[in-house]
């Protein structure tokens, strides 16, 4: 499904992608971990299509497209999701108003007629008892006022809604107490399917005790450094990253 | 480093202003230029008994003492009064009865302009009042309303019909001394609607109507009445469409509301002049001058207003809460994109006891254009627990464009209340990514926050309108986002 070959980025002059590999196929969960600075956001970033940097190099094959060459809404409409990190706020626009535009868009895009508005308030009902949450979330303006941890249940709220193919969520857990995380992993796990996938960025283990990952990437330094299965996020909990930097770089 | 948002942002208007046509029908024009011997022929061209006669030569002599006044916050290029003609009326045979009397030409406009006189109207409930060019073409519904004895008719035919309505109440809320603009118009109004709603009436259907400047050169210079005598009730549109010309043309009216004892008018303009066109070249300057007097006990006027037209704005719907525990209300949405210039905002005046009045004003200001708010709440000696509340927000779309707010508070009495808030913000990229990245294009996610932004004073027009004043919106928005 994903492809990612060599991406290089940098912002201000400053490199911090400096060569990722990574591929993807449907029905698999990665998960990318690394300590802060590593480029784990800016990557999430880029595959989004945020336009704030200055140079970006590589290749990225998308289901036979060339994902660069999309604008940010064109990829969204091609199933692609990002899961915020930091949600923005948009005072005035209501939930619904705005996932009706965003999915009836996306439909326009594949050809389809669009939901008039009680076909869509029926999808937002059953979506919403999907993944169990809560009414308030959905009648408010789009994060407006929302904490950290309604912000990201949100989040997996809209994934639930506009059914992506591949999903990227960037530190989904930072924030949130247990019950929190028990929901937003749930919702995710219950969208799993053979036919999706989910990249899911986390500093933490935890996340993936309830998100089981087929494969754990580290990525350091604008790289991913280390790739295996579910047990390297044990090893990692366990030895730090320290333990990578000296794996990587030979030193000490 | 310039991202595609950027792009987007300073890319031109691309719209174009769907109402720029013209009719060729033939047109009854007086010579240019402003004197009193226009005075004079404007008068008699409209048969108008002495008082009316009197009434305009007082204010043209006055007007002639005057300077246009420099405090605003505009730039405006002289006028030269000589060079317009104040009087254009489209020629027609004798009084009409029905439709079918109606110039053919005259109404194929109107139903360009999506304004049917047909009896269709009558099942949206909307009696319309069609002014073209200075003079009221046809009144509907006049008799259904008759029944009620509601008088809605054009000013012009108040003149005639209830001469002593006029009289009684013309320049009682806006005097000719007023100003400037208040005193050119007192000489020279030319048509627009008289209301009139009797002790205890409700009006059964919101009132509108529609105004169009078409001969070039002509300034046009509307005059309302509205009266609402004790216990009555009235909802009344006013909506404005212009053609595209290259030369500026002036529009300076006026609104003058009287509200009795348990009264309440509800005033509400959707204004879509031709704002000029992407480089600044031509467009409407709309000087006007809108108050009401809130004369009764417990009366009530609410001014709800989205401005997105004309090259200069210049206006500010004002109530005087003379009437103890009287109300008044300022609902404003003022865009301005490309070179457009607005100074606009409401003067409420508290001289009654428990006099309540609320202010909600949001500016959004795109390409060039400077947005003004100019807002005064005063509250007299006499005028004991005087409540306000304002809310003054701008919104700025780009990097060029100015936002500013001029809030005025002279409070005189210590039991008043007084509150004043004011945003300025401005649609950040990350929540257009936000959008972008849930599937929504760059246009329609801000049309979406424009509407979530004035939304509050949207929502407080009448229904009819509200989808009009959306759609207008995103039209003057369209392309040169900022």
């Amino acid at each position: 499904m994903l492809k990612v070959v060599d991406l290089k980025a940098s912002i201000d002059g400053v490199e911090i992608l400096k060569g990722v590999n990574i591929e993807i196929k449907a029905g698999e969960v990665h998960a990318i971990m690394g300590p802060n600075g590593s480029g784990k956001s800016t990557f999430a970033s880029i595959l989004a299509g945020r336009d704030i940097y200055d140079e970006i190099k590589g290749k990225v094959i998308y289901n036979g497209h060339d994902l660069l060459d999309l604008s940010p809404e064109d990829r969204a409409r091609e199933g692609i999701f990002l899961g915020f990190q930091y949600p923005v706020e948009i005072p005035g626009v209501s939930m619904v108003n705005f996932l009706k535009t965003a999915l009836n868009q996306k439909r326009e895009y594949l050809g389809l007629e669009p939901l008039s508005a009680s076909d869509f308030l029926k999808v937002m009902r059953e979506k919403k008892e999907l993944i169990h949450i809560e009414s308030q979330l959905t009648n408010r303006s789009v994060n407006e006022g929302f904490s950290g941890g309604e912000k990201k249940k949100n989040e997996i709220f809209q994934m639930a809604l506009l059914e992506p193919k591949l999903s990227i969520l960037d530190e989904t857990d930072s924030g949130l107490d247990i019950d929190a995380l028990r929901v937003v992993a749930n919702g995710v796990n219950k969208l799993k399917s053979k036919e999706n996938a989910t990249i899911v960025i986390t500093h933490y283990q935890r996340l993936l005790e309830y998100i089981v990952p087929d494969y754990v990437h580290v990525m350091f330094n604008g790289r991913i450094v280390k790739s295996s299965g579910k047990e390297l996020a044990l090893e990692l909990e366990e030895k730090g990253y320290d333990w990578i930097k000296n794996n990587v770089y030979g030193i000490g | 480093m310039v991202s595609k948002q950027d792009k987007i942002i300073h890319e031109v208007t691309q719209g174009e202003y769907k109402y720029g046509f013209t009719t060729d029908i033939e047109i009854d024009v007086i010579p240019k230029g402003l004197n009193e011997e226009i005075v004079r022929l404007i008068s008699e061209k409209k048969k108008e008994p002495e008082f009316m006669l009197e009434f305009r030569l007082k204010a043209f002599r006055h007007w002639k003492t005057l300077k246009i006044p420099s405090w605003a916050h505009l730039k405006i290029p002289e006028i030269n009064y000589q060079d317009i003609i104040f009087y254009a009326a489209p020629k027609q045979k004798a009084k009409l009865n029905s439709l079918d009397d109606v110039d053919p030409e005259l109404r194929k406009t109107f139903d360009k302009l999506g304004i049917s006189l047909d009896e269709q109207k009558r099942l949206t409930g909307v009696a319309v009042d069609a002014v073209m060019d200075s003079v009221s073409v046809k009144t509907t519904f006049k008799e259904t309303l008759a029944e009620l004895g509601i008088i809605f008719c054009s000013f012009s035919e108040a003149v005639q019909e209830h001469p002593d309505l006029v009289k009684k109440y013309i320049g009682t809320v806006v005097p000719y001394t007023d100003n400037y603009f208040a005193a050119l118009n007192s000489a020279v109004f030319s048509d627009g609607s008289f209301c009139f709603i009797p002790k205890g009436v409700r009006c059964p259907m919101e009132l509108s109507t529609y105004f169009r400047i078409n001969a070039s050169n002509t300034g046009q210079f509307e005059r309302t009445l509205i009266i609402a005598e004790d216990n009555s009730y009235v909802s009344y549109l006013e909506g404005c469409t212009a053609p595209m010309r290259d030369e500026n043309q002036l529009h300076a009216a006026i609104v003058e509301i009287i509200a009795l004892n348990n009264a309440e008018v509800k005033y509400s303009t959707v204004q879509n002049w031709y704002p000029g066109d992407k480089y600044g070249k031509g467009g409407i300057y709309n000087f006007v001058t809108k108050r009401g007097i809130c004369r009764g006990e417990n009366s009530k006027i609410s001014w709800t207003q989205v401005e997105t037209g004309s090259a200069i704005t210049w206006k500010y719907p004002s109530c005087i809460l003379l009437g103890n525990n009287s109300i008044g209300e300022f609902y404003s949405v003022a865009v301005t994109n490309n070179h457009q210039q607005a100074d606009t905002g409401t003067k409420m005046t508290h001289i009654g006891k428990n006099t309540k009045s609320t202010i909600v004003s949001k500016g959004i200001s795109a390409g060039v254009s400077q947005n003004s708010y100019r807002g005064l709440v005063k509250v007299l000696k006499k005028a004991e627990n005087a409540r306000n509340f304002s809310q003054c927000d701008s919104l700025l779309l780009g990097d060029k464009c100015g936002a500013h707010t001029f809030p005025y508070l002279e409070v005189d009495n210590n039991t008043a209340i007084v509150e004043h808030e004011a945003t300025t913000s401005k649609i950040g990229e990350d929540q257009i990514f936000y959008c972008n990245q849930r599937g929504i294009d760059t246009e329609n996610a801000i049309a979406l926050i424009v509407n979530g932004y004035a939304k509050e004073v949207l929502n407080k027009l009448p229904m009819e309108f509200a989808v009009e004043a959306q759609k207008l919106l995103q039209i003057s928005l369209e392309g040169s986002v900022g």
